[in-house]
């Protein structure tokens, strides 16, 4: 542990209040916001990968979820976003807990066989059911009001998000360090030995799961409100592998790890459109020379190298 | 009705054959090293485009397909070399990283080499249809299971009677004692790596004159072959063989029968049903922890 585990916190939420007024234009803005949204996704993901030490290949399935939640409840039965949003949430959070506790009794890489067929399935029940996702060609998705106040225009889903995103890095901070962060990291370190001294190790493992695939949900929901638009492209394969790529490659178990790769990979594809049809080679070459030559991923093997702890 | 059932059974064992071929790729390789190789789809991928590539190229069939079946061993091998022995023993997730990193790869060339195209192979003997019982037979399927047969015997004979093959059977059993006992289990590595890349490429070859292919193929066989894995109990080779035709077969009767937009979520739903009531796959074994 360092000094203070909060000094990272500080140091993005002063980058968040600044850069509204630094980017250039909205492109750079829209872009930051992704990389916000993407950040908390993946730090509840991150919680299941570096603390369960578990793979989720199907999170963006979770994702998927909760936007459509927010696009078919209200367009199709008159529910109010935020109900829609609670219930993909509840709804997800339900699927993952009856999906991993037969799962979480087994070792080995059950929960990402698990989770991969549950996010294909998903996947094709929104390509598939049309006349209630618009299939393919995705859905637009109503906007979203609170007390009469319509969020819309970069700006406002800009501040929204940095909020969820400051108090998302606070929630797992604190976590990791309260007796369930506690429990959670002995399970990573043996679980055989955890099991001695008392943890309940498939309650823990569940209990992580279910939490990172609420998260996924939620932060569906906040996506297809602020794209306006949902595509079953937001919930395939392609999309799980990035978000579990962003983990690893921050840096799995490091909180800030999460935010770090975040950042770099949903920025990655605009620095590679110049390459005009090589981006898949380029962004799969990336994903193993980093697993190769940095397995620990990039801010606990920056951090080691300069002799502080994450 | 009868010719009806026939008719799903013959093109789910065809394809069923085809997924037995990658999960014998994901067993050899999962044997060898504890990885589950995600970038398998992309050798059946590999040997389905190098052998539209090569016999377009003016090569004769012959030589073009033993052509495809040598490039992707050849990448295989690579792969392993570069990236997977330098971090042997890294924790899983690095490693199905690495595999899922070199799927991008491979895919990736090949979509800024050959395009995005669909493209498709003559039949090895005709197209005329056998007629069995009201049901038609592609002459291409018995090809597919007539050489999908030879392999799973002679993978038999391999492990069980000639050296090399025992060697890599103890390595699955034990990298440790087998390293003892003086087998080179860097060279299992090597071979199991370029076994499982030929098998894949040979199933991609087999089954393009029947189903098209393209660069992007080999995501969803890929994944359909690692369920037939898993289905027959990881690590099992027996057990891949009779998960990809269970696979492939189960594919075929829901796509007929339930429903054809559900084909792809067949595989998956069943993954889902055997983790949930039978997680050690049909033919697992048991296995124990040591603390």
């Amino acid at each position: 542990m360092s000094k203070n585990p909060y000094l990272g916190l500080y140091i993005i939420m002063a980058v968040l209040l600044v850069l509204p007024f630094v980017l250039p234009n909205s492109f750079y803005v829209d872009l930051a916001i992704r990389m916000a949204i993407n950040a908390v996704i993946v730090l509840g993901l991150n919680l299941l990968i570096g603390f369960a030490g578990q793979i989720s290949l199907g999170h963006a399935g979770f994702l998927g979820f909760g936007a459509y939640a927010t696009a078919v409840l209200p367009t199709h039965f008159g529910w109010h976003p935020l109900l829609a949003m609670a219930a993909g949430a509840v709804a997800a959070g339900a699927l993952a807990a009856i999906v991993a506790r037969p799962i979480f009794k087994l070792k080995g890489h059950y929960l990402a066989m698990a989770t991969l067929g549950l996010g294909i399935i998903i996947n094709i029940v929104v390509r598939t059911e049309a006349q209630w996702t618009g299939g393919p060609d995705g859905m637009p998705v109503p906007a979203m009001s609170l007390a009469g106040f319509e969020i819309s225009g970069d700006k406002h889903w800009y501040w929204l998000v940095a909020l969820v995103l400051s108090v998302s890095v606070w929630a797992s901070l604190n976590m990791i360090n309260s007796p369930f962060g506690r429990a959670l990291r002995a399970l990573h370190g043996s679980e055989v030995a955890s099991k001695v001294v008392g943890v309940d190790v498939v309650r823990y493992k569940v209990a992580i799961f279910v939490l990172s695939a609420m998260f996924a949900s939620f932060m569906g929901s906040i996506t297809a409100h602020y794209v306006g638009f949902v595509t079953p492209n937001l919930a395939d394969f392609f999309h799980s592998i990035e978000l579990v790529t962003m983990v690893v490659i921050g840096g799995m178990a490091s909180v800030y790890g999460s935010v770090v790769g975040a950042v770099l990979l949903t920025a990655l594809p605009q620095a590679l459109t110049s390459f005009e049809g090589w981006e898949t080679v380029a962004f799969g070459a990336i994903l193993m020379l980093s697993m190769i030559f940095m397995p620990k991923g990039l801010v606990p093997t920056l951090s080691a190298r300069f002799g502080r702890g994450d | 009705m009868l010719a009806e059932f026939l008719q799903f059974l013959f093109s789910g064992i065809t394809v069923g054959a085809i997924y037995a071929l990658a999960a014998l790729g994901f067993t050899l390789i999962y044997n060898a090293s504890n990885v589950i190789n995600f970038a398998q789809g992309e050798f059946i991928m590999l040997g389905g485009m190098l052998a539209v590539y090569f016999s377009q190229a003016g090569l004769p069939l012959p030589v073009a397909l033993v052509l495809a079946i040598l490039v992707p061993a050849i990448v295989g091998v690579v792969l392993e070399k570069l990236a997977i022995e330098p971090v042997k023993g890294a924790e899983p997730v690095t490693l199905i990283i690495i595999t899922i990193g070199a799927s991008l790869v491979i895919r990736g060339l090949i979509q800024v080499w050959l395009g995005k195209n669909t493209f498709s192979l003559p039949a090895f003997s005709g197209d005329v249809p056998l007629q069995i019982l009201g049901a038609t037979l592609m002459p291409q399927s018995l090809w597919v299971l007539g050489i999908t047969a030879i392999v799973v015997v002679a993978l038999w004979y391999f492990f069980n009677r000639t050296l090399h093959g025992k060697a890599m059977l103890a390595t699955s059993f034990n990298r440790v004692a087998a390293e003892l006992v003086g087998i080179n289990t860097n060279w299992v590595l090597f071979l199991s790596f370029a076994m499982s890349a030929a098998l894949g490429a040979l199933g991609g070859i087999l089954v393009t004159p029947l189903t098209l292919t393209s660069y992007d193929v080999g995501i969803m066989l890929g994944l359909k072959g690692f369920v037939a894995a898993v289905v027959g109990g990881l690590g099992n080779g027996l057990g891949a063989v009779l998960g990809g035709l269970l696979v492939g077969i189960l594919e075929a009767m829901g796509a007929g029968y339930i429903s054809s937009a559900y084909k792809d979520a067949m595989p998956f739903v069943l993954i889902l049903l055997i983790l949930f009531f039978m997680p050690r796959g049909l033919f697992g074994g048991k296995s124990t922890d040591r603390v």
